[in-house]
């Protein structure tokens, strides 16, 4: 039996195919959770959670405050605006301050990659990346496992299309590891300015072609072109982009007929996705957000056992 | 190998088969008025695949047929960290209504009352039945929490050095109740 072990949920990358597998096992039984009539277990009372959020987002921040709340866990949200970094203190220091008001999980968002990596290691509290910069977003990776395997029943052996900027995206890096680690083959389809050749050592076959992209494909996975992270021209303009790259019920004729589609949101419609697609049968975008919940409810209850257990060996220690 | 010895044997599959016949004739004497409206819920993991036996006894005897559910109560536990290595959740299956119902609750073995203290906890938290009876196969006593089952397989006085071992087929591929004591 697998066990959890680790304080902080940073990346896909560094988890083993065993530890993906236990958080996927767990979400499933949390699931049911959020369709009771009181969506509620006490297993976290006591404990606090706090969201931190240094770039937009409305789905992972309510997702991880609800998934907190729903265990029963103090959940608080800091607005960047708000906070001291404005005037001008360190990430760190910050976050050792939340660490002395005795918070247990600190759930952070942030544009600088590894920035997540840099709290775990100078923190003792418990560290989820919801998301830095252009690394890792490993909840959303998890749920889109989640939501791939609940709907096809495996991911062994099945062809996975990730389509649009994948230079940029975090989404893309969470899904390529976990996606490979749990055998699923995996194409990377993008303009060419857009699809990094590193990804191909991988074992990822990259594509500019996306008809070539959703051949044989049994899920493909949209992406949103993030022009808030592109420096440059690196397509001529977002109506060139949509005419090669925006998946159409016509793109999709020669399609498999039980194709899944999913986007992490949120959606540019008639950019990357035609609104016919989005809500179209081949769609399980709205299934990603639910088992969103799950999956965060999962990771908020695995990492917090782990830290309960080492404080008391700890204790027994000294 | 497992630290543990078998010390005797309290039901064999025979044995254990009758006992879970004479519980659902106990079950159906007590609830003979609405019987049909009886939830039968049974506590991960030997609870459920007792509850599972009832009802198919009580439908064999009566013809009704029970609701069936089944609860997993590691989230509601107050000893989580105390248990050696992380708890696995199973996932609580009770897809209907219990509101105003009469619930009977089943478990393996009853013995501190903890793990019923956090079913009951959690059964309330899905509605408010009208009643909640206990069905247990084993009641090996040591109780921390005033808790007793309404309906009891075998009262078994043990020591707490005992472990009381209960197996099924589907599980562990044999049908019995052992106890076991921790080799010196």
């Amino acid at each position: 039996m697998t066990q959890w072990t680790r304080k902080d949920l940073l990346a896909l990358e560094e988890l083993s195919e065993k530890e993906i597998r236990l958080v996927l096992e767990t979400a499933y039984s949390f699931k049911e959770i959020s369709a009771r009539p009181i969506k509620k277990v006490p297993t976290l009372r006591g404990k606090t959670v706090v969201n931190l959020f240094f770039e937009p987002s409305t789905r992972t921040r309510v997702s991880f405050e609800l998934a907190a709340k729903r265990l029963s866990a103090d959940a608080m949200n800091i607005a960047v605006q708000d906070s001291s970094l404005s005037k001008g203190e360190t990430l760190k220091d910050m976050a050792r301050n939340i660490e002395a008001m005795k918070v247990d999980i600190l759930v952070m968002r942030h544009p600088s990659p590894g920035s997540c990596h840099l709290l775990a290691r100078s923190l003792k509290i418990a560290v989820v990346n919801a998301g830095d910069g252009s690394h890792e977003h490993p909840t959303q990776g998890l749920l889109d496992l989640m939501t791939i395997q609940e709907k096809k029943g495996k991911l062994e052996g099945l062809k996975v299309s990730i389509i649009g900027d994948i230079l940029h995206s975090r989404v893309a890096r969470s899904n390529l590891w976990g996606l490979v680690k749990l055998g699923a083959q995996v194409t990377l389809c993008g303009p060419k300015t857009l699809l990094p050749v590193a990804c191909e050592r991988l074992n990822a076959r990259t594509t500019c072609d996306l008809e070539e992209a959703i051949e044989g494909a049994d899920v493909l996975n949209i992406l949103r072109v993030q022009l808030e992270r592109q420096h440059g021209c690196l397509f001529p303009s977002i109506r060139e982009y949509a005419q090669k790259f925006c998946v159409t019920p016509e793109r999709l004729r020669k399609a498999k007929k039980d194709l899944l589609i999913l986007h992490p949101g949120p959606m540019n419609r008639g950019v990357e996705i035609a609104p016919e697609v989005a809500d179209g049968p081949h769609s399980v975008i709205l299934d990603q957000v639910t088992h969103g919940i799950a999956v965060r409810m999962a990771v908020l209850f695995l990492v917090s056992q782990a830290n309960s257990i080492r404080k008391e060996r700890h204790e027994v220690s000294v | 190998m497992s630290p543990f010895r078998e010390k005797s044997k309290i039901l064999d599959g025979e044995g254990m088969e009758k006992t879970v016949i004479r519980l659902a004739h106990e079950i159906v004497e007590k609830n003979q008025k609405d019987l049909g409206g009886l939830v039968i819920i049974g506590i991960m993991t030997r609870g459920a695949i007792l509850a599972q036996r009832l009802s198919e006894a009580i439908r064999k005897m009566n013809g009704a047929t029970l609701t069936l559910g089944t609860l997993d109560i590691t989230l509601y536990r107050d000893d989580l960290t105390q248990v050696a290595q992380s708890p696995v959740v199973h996932e609580t299956r009770i897809d209907f209504d219990i509101t105003d119902r009469k619930v009977v609750l089943v478990d393996d073995v009853l013995f501190t009352g903890r793990t019923v203290r956090c079913a009951l906890d959690e059964l309330i938290d899905f509605g408010r039945p009208r009643t909640i009876q206990l069905v247990v196969l084993i009641d090996r006593g040591h109780r921390d929490f005033p808790i007793r089952a309404d309906y009891v397989g075998k009262n078994l006085p043990t020591s707490l050095q005992e472990i009381v071992q209960v197996r099924f087929q589907e599980t562990d591929g044999v049908d019995e109740v052992v106890i076991e004591e921790k080799e010196r």
